[in-house]
């Protein structure tokens, strides 16, 4: 080909003019990917970008020669490492699979088999296709958790998935790849469902492989940040077509396609919100007060306080007009928090007042008009909309059991108002997309005139530009409806976006509570900064330096002592931790700039 | 240790569960049976029912007696082994049930020999070759048995054999067996009609839980790990199915006793099933209770195994 | 205007074939005695067991009787006595089902203990102890068949409920404020009448299964009443020859109850 020379090796992987069609049930075989190409040179890795319905793992599986049930390969070459994929027998396709190509899944948990320990699955390419005997394996096994900072590498093996974390199963499952020692590995999404302070440990293990092992990669991903960290050149796909192919470096810095852009711009952190004057000065009475709020399961203690907690002594007062962030990784007590305040889940002790007045624990005892300008938006926008009912319908009953008037021209206003076409009313959820079905939504909590709105993860499960014009949207009904959120998430780029205040929750505890302004300036909680530090910045360099930034800074903390009593939630993890942390429950203080902490050290210590 | 412990108590609460629903089954059949009890004197004496004789009937079998107290005695017999005499035949019904049962255990044994590899044989190929020609086949026929009641199977049997083919006879006695082939002649009728219903329920079972498991994630894993199906199938399924696939033998043996009663009958097979439908007819009261609670034991002990070993299955994963 | 693309939906979440199949038979179930040739109950050959023929188009039975005629009447109770039996145990199954699910806690646990309870016993038992203990009427056939197949119909709907239940569409209606009522009929009970028709069907077909094989054994309708089962039975001797007269009904449960779970079947791949 002329674009490689004379003189330069062929490309390892070959894909030309790929064509992959899938179908539903009896329906019609419809395109799933349309004539893509691209080449991957020896050792190098490409981006696969694209968001959900791209195509993107079907091409990545493709690589392999195999498509999901339903779909098919229907046209183009694919050549990779000398082999003629889309021609071989199935008997060459299994000897190709796992020894010349490997693969690592999105979601380990669910890709080990559950009934088998993790050693023989790892191990078992290198079984299958005889590349060495057994116990050459497992020391080769050992040695790649060893290389992935995995804990204890002698015996980690001898457990099942069920026992360990997504993190380090996602280590195991690139151990299962490189086992055989595998010219090409596909990596299918593999740090998506993870927490950011997780994902770079993966990160990090995934590069250090390859700079041990050095073979060839294709990275599958939505996220353009961890693009800038794996890849050296990147193509862009969407509804199955290539839109760009490039260095990664061009990509992210002066992308040619119009897609690219769009999809850059919505990665690029950028603030939305136009700060409200709030103040907790005393004089404002907040819209909402937790105070102290104890949630937990397993009975109660002697001590009044639940056996097992979820939420400890969590305090969150809300002003009028302002948007308050909820941010903290999965299990920290997030959504637990919002659904007590939305009155499903009963809590031990605390209070929450809303405008004033005690909210009862149970939303049957709540006063009307307290559940009228209370709304919860809720995660899942499939799960969000009645199915059987029409967009028109569902807006209709918010108005009229509020007592409001119904008449379609309220009912197109309030479509307007999240910039949904009046037309919408006729169709049903199952009809719509998931950035309509989550405005739909916002306006059904916009039907009942709200004065606060409870969002509960509302754009994680969508795309980044739909995402992106969902967070638009909240910061425009701010500005035009004066309501104030409660915006709970675990993405910082959201939070920062849209937040004038910022509590930060760690397993149940509020650890940190700022204005964000304050998100800014030193000195902030340990955890917090770490979960700055986690998220992946679009400078190639990024992983680089936080990796450095960490190990340079990681003095001998004294061993963490078995008895965890009263001490800071924080203390197992905390690289700044001294004596105390483990013993006395840490004081908060007020720094500089107007963070409220909760830290056995100093102002001083952090910044 | 306390995984020992708690694995023990979810065992006796299994337990626990079932014996309250045998208690359960108890009071219910015994209040069901015992609420008409004119009828019965009545109905035993036919044409000779004089007032004086129905009302010396009824209080020879307690029958002026308080329902309650009728319940006590009756469970207080029970717990002594006392489970009444036959109205009809005036023979304790403990033994007439307990000759007829070890011939429907034969029955079911035999039958359940067959039957459970088959199905598991033919649900789990059909679930590797979904949707080929094959699968629809067996999909169709199984489709058919269980949608049927289990006497057309039994006549469409008879029909064939006996009476088309003269392969076998129709009825089956075990008094007339006197060789291992006369043995074989009658029971193969009943065995084939038992087994075919047993098998359409089982292998359509078998086939959802393996498709189930043949869709996961880490099937899928296997095959880009280049593993050929038999290894699939044999190194990862397998470990995963057994919980499921035995819930599927045990519900479907349940499923069996009431293919039992139908057989038996058709066949005029002498076991317990035919003993419980003739004491129906003749409304021999204390027969119905007792046959009724052997059927209700058994059905009770076989889901209460399926539980078991799914609870077993889960718990050594977790164990180790 | 509000209530038509609402009836649509409902009306397209109803199984097609299932359920004009289902109207099928019902039309004949109360059109068959009028369509019948001749009286169910007289004798009218002298030859037993009577071959098709032109007078008798599907032959006479072991009395002599016409077998169309006794066909008619006997597709009639089959089809009527098992509709009946499933209206009264999916009512009773959908409805507490679903209280079950909404209410949660004590009633659930009551309910769901009870109904476990009756489907401890398998159903040809239960039935059998209840016709020994109450006869053979028509009203004790449907009531004892209600009552043993309402639990299978309580636990598909209580599942069906509880997973609708989670979502948050019925937690937005509480947390609105909305009455128990209405979160049944528009928010829950919508979403789930495709696999509740499915399993209407389904316990339909149970149902025949199980007052066939009754009155096979002798112990469901009894004479002059007639069904498919007990014309099979009555018949069984004209197995030896071949006979219309014991063919013709075995043939007619076998299309009633394996046509109908084709169609269900059809469906729920459809519809999954």
């Amino acid at each position: 080909m002329a674009r490689h020379g004379i003189m330069q090796p062929p490309p390892l992987i070959s894909v030309q003019n790929l064509q992959l069609t899938g179908r539903r049930g009896r329906g019609l075989e419809t395109p799933i990917v349309d004539g893509v190409s691209f080449d991957v040179a020896e050792k190098e890795m490409l981006a696969l970008i694209g968001e959900s319905g791209s195509g993107k793992t079907s091409v990545a599986l493709a690589l392999m020669g195999y498509a999901r049930r339903g779909c098919r390969i229907a046209g183009g070459k694919i050549r990779v490492a000398g082999y003629d994929v889309t021609e071989m027998p199935p008997a060459e396709l299994r000897s190709f699979r796992g020894k010349t190509i490997a693969y690592i899944a999105q979601n380990a948990g669910a890709a080990f088999n559950p009934a088998l320990p993790l050693m023989d699955q790892v191990i078992e390419p290198a079984l299958l296709h005889h590349v060495m005997p057994r116990q050459v394996a497992i020391e080769r096994a050992i040695f790649l958790f060893e290389l992935m900072a995995l804990p204890s590498p002698g015996t980690i093996g001898a457990r099942y998935s069920h026992e360990l974390s997504g993190g380090q199963l996602q280590r195991l499952m690139a151990a299962m790849a490189l086992i055989t020692g595998p010219e090409v590995v596909i990596f299918d999404e593999p740090t998506t469902a993870l927490d950011v302070t997780t994902q770079i440990e993966v990160l990090e293990a995934f590069r250090t492989v390859r700079r041990e092992e050095g073979f060839t990669g294709v990275y599958v991903t939505h996220d353009l940040a961890v693009v800038a960290q794996m890849a050296d050149r990147a193509v862009v796909l969407k509804n199955g077509v290539v839109q760009e192919e490039g260095t990664t470096e061009q990509i992210l810095s002066a992308p040619r396609h119009a897609y690219t852009q769009a999809l850059l711009a919505a990665n690029t952190p950028q603030v939305r919100n136009a700060p409200t004057q709030a103040t907790d000065s005393g004089t404002v009475v907040p819209v909402l007060d937790v105070r102290d709020l104890v949630v937990g399961y397993g009975g109660t203690g002697p001590d009044g306080r639940p056996r097992h907690t979820i939420l400890s002594d969590v305090s969150l007062p809300v002003m009028p007009g302002e948007t308050m962030g909820i941010i903290g990784e999965s299990g920290c007590g997030k959504s637990t928090l919002i659904r007590a305040i939305a009155g499903i889940q009963p809590w031990t002790s605390g209070g929450i007042t809303f405008e004033g007045e005690a909210l009862a624990p149970r939303i049957e005892a709540r006063s009307a008009a307290q559940r009228r300008h209370l709304q919860l938006v809720a995660q899942n926008a499939d799960l969000v909309l009645n199915p059987a009912m029409s967009v028109g319908d569902t807006l209709r009953r918010v108005l009229t059991f509020n007592g409001d008037a119904a008449n379609g021209a309220e009912i197109g206003r309030l479509l307007d108002m999240v910039r949904l076409p009046s037309a919408l009313a006729d169709r049903f959820p199952p009809e719509l997309s998931g950035g309509q079905k989550q405005r739909v939504n916002l306006a059904r909590a916009l039907a009942a005139r709200p004065r606060l709105v409870l969002c509960d993860e509302i754009t994680a499960a969508l795309d980044t530009v739909v995402a992106a014009a969902i967070l638009d949207l909240m910061m425009e009904l701010k500005r035009e409806l004066g309501i104030a959120w409660l915006f709970v998430t675990h993405d910082l780029h959201a939070l920062r976006s849209v937040c004038d205040r910022v509590a930060v929750l760690y397993a149940g505890h509020r650890v940190e509570f700022t204005p964000i302004s304050a998100l800014e300036e030193a000195p902030h909680h340990p955890y917090t900064r770490r979960l700055e530090n986690s998220v992946p910045e679009m400078r190639a360099d990024w992983l680089t330096d936080v990796i450095s930034l960490r190990d340079q800074g990681s003095e001998p903390v004294p061993a963490l002592s078995s008895s965890r009593g009263a001490g800071c939630c924080y203390a197992a993890r905390c690289p700044v931790r001294i004596a105390i942390c483990e013993v006395a429950t840490p004081p908060v203080w007020r720094s500089p700039a107007g963070a409220l902490i909760s830290c056995h050290l100093t102002s001083q210590d952090l910044s | 240790m306390t995984m020992n412990a708690a694995l023990i108590r979810a065992l006796l609460r299994l337990v626990g569960a079932s014996l309250v629903s045998l208690v359960f089954v108890t009071v219910a059949v015994f209040f069901i049976t015992a609420v008409l009890p004119g009828d019965v004197a009545d109905a035993l004496l036919g044409q000779a029912a004089t007032p004086d004789a129905v009302s010396a009937l009824r209080h020879s079998l307690n029958l002026d007696k308080p329902v309650l107290v009728r319940f006590v005695i009756w469970v207080t017999g029970l717990l002594h082994g006392d489970f009444g005499v036959s109205l009809v035949s005036h023979r304790p019904v403990l033994a007439m049930a307990s000759e007829r049962l070890i011939h429907s255990l034969l029955l079911a044994g035999v039958t359940a020999l067959f039957a459970v590899p088959v199905a598991l044989l033919l649900g789990t190929t059909a679930a590797i070759f979904r949707n080929t020609l094959f699968d629809r086949a067996v999909s169709l026929l199984t489709l058919c048995i269980v949608s049927v009641p289990e006497f057309l199977v039994a006549t469409l049997a008879v029909f064939i054999f006996s009476v088309q083919l003269h392969l076998l006879p129709a009825l089956a006695s075990i008094s007339d067996i006197h060789s291992i082939g006369s043995f074989l002649a009658s029971f193969s009728m009943p065995v084939t009609t038992l087994a075919c219903v047993i098998v359409g329920q089982m292998s359509r079972m078998t086939r959802a839980v393996m498709i189930d498991a043949l869709g996961s994630s880490w099937v899928e894993m296997a095959v880009l790990k280049g593993a050929s199906p038999a290894h699939i199938i044999l190194r990862h399924v397998i470990p995963n199915v057994i919980a499921p696939l035995f819930n599927v033998i045990a519900l479907s043996l349940s499923y069996l006793l009431g293919g039992v009663v139908i057989v038996e009958s058709v066949f005029h097979y002498p076991g317990i099933a035919s003993l419980m439908v003739d004491s129906v007819a003749a409304r021999d009261i204390p027969l119905v209770q007792i046959c009724a609670l052997i059927f209700c034991a058994a059905y009770l002990f076989l889901t209460t195994l399926a539980d078991i070993v799914a609870l077993l299955s889960s718990q050594r994963r977790h164990a180790a | 205007m509000t209530v038509a693309p609402f009836a649509r939906r409902w009306v397209s979440v109803i199984p097609r074939i299932p359920g004009s199949l289902i109207l099928f038979w019902l039309l004949l179930a109360l059109l068959g005695p009028v369509l019948a040739p001749f009286a169910p109950g007289e004798v009218v050959s002298r030859t037993v067991f009577a071959p098709i023929s032109a007078h008798h188009l599907l032959g006479t039975d072991y009395l002599g009787r016409d077998v169309l005629s006794r066909l008619l009447c006997g597709t009639g109770s089959t089809v009527l006595l098992c509709a009946a039996t499933t209206v009264l145990a999916c009512t009773g199954g959908v409805f507490l089902g679903i209280i079950a699910a909404l209410k949660q806690g004590l009633t659930d646990t009551l309910l769901s203990r009870f109904m476990d309870g009756v489907i401890s016993i398998p159903s040809l038992l239960s039935a059998l102890v209840a016709v020994a203990a109450f006869g053979s009427s028509v009203p004790v056939l449907v009531l004892a068949m209600s009552l043993i197949y309402m639990p299978g119909s309580y636990r598909t709907c209580r599942m069906l409920a509880l997973s609708i239940v989670r979502r948050d569409f019925v937690l937005a209606a509480q947390m609105r404020g909305e009455k128990s009522g209405y979160i049944v009929l528009r928010e829950v009970l919508p979403n789930m009448t495709g696999p509740v028709m499915a399993d209407v069907g389904l316990r339909f077909i149970y149902a025949v299964r199980l007052l066939s094989n009754l009155s096979f054994l002798g112990v469901g309708l009894q004479p002059p009443l007639t069904d498919l089962g007990s014309l099979t039975r009555e018949n069984l001797l004209g197995l030896v020859y071949g006979a219309p007269a014991v063919i013709a009904p075995a043939l007619t449960i076998a299309v009633l109850t394996v046509g109908l779970n084709l169609a269900l079947d059809s469906y729920k791949g459809k519809a999954g």
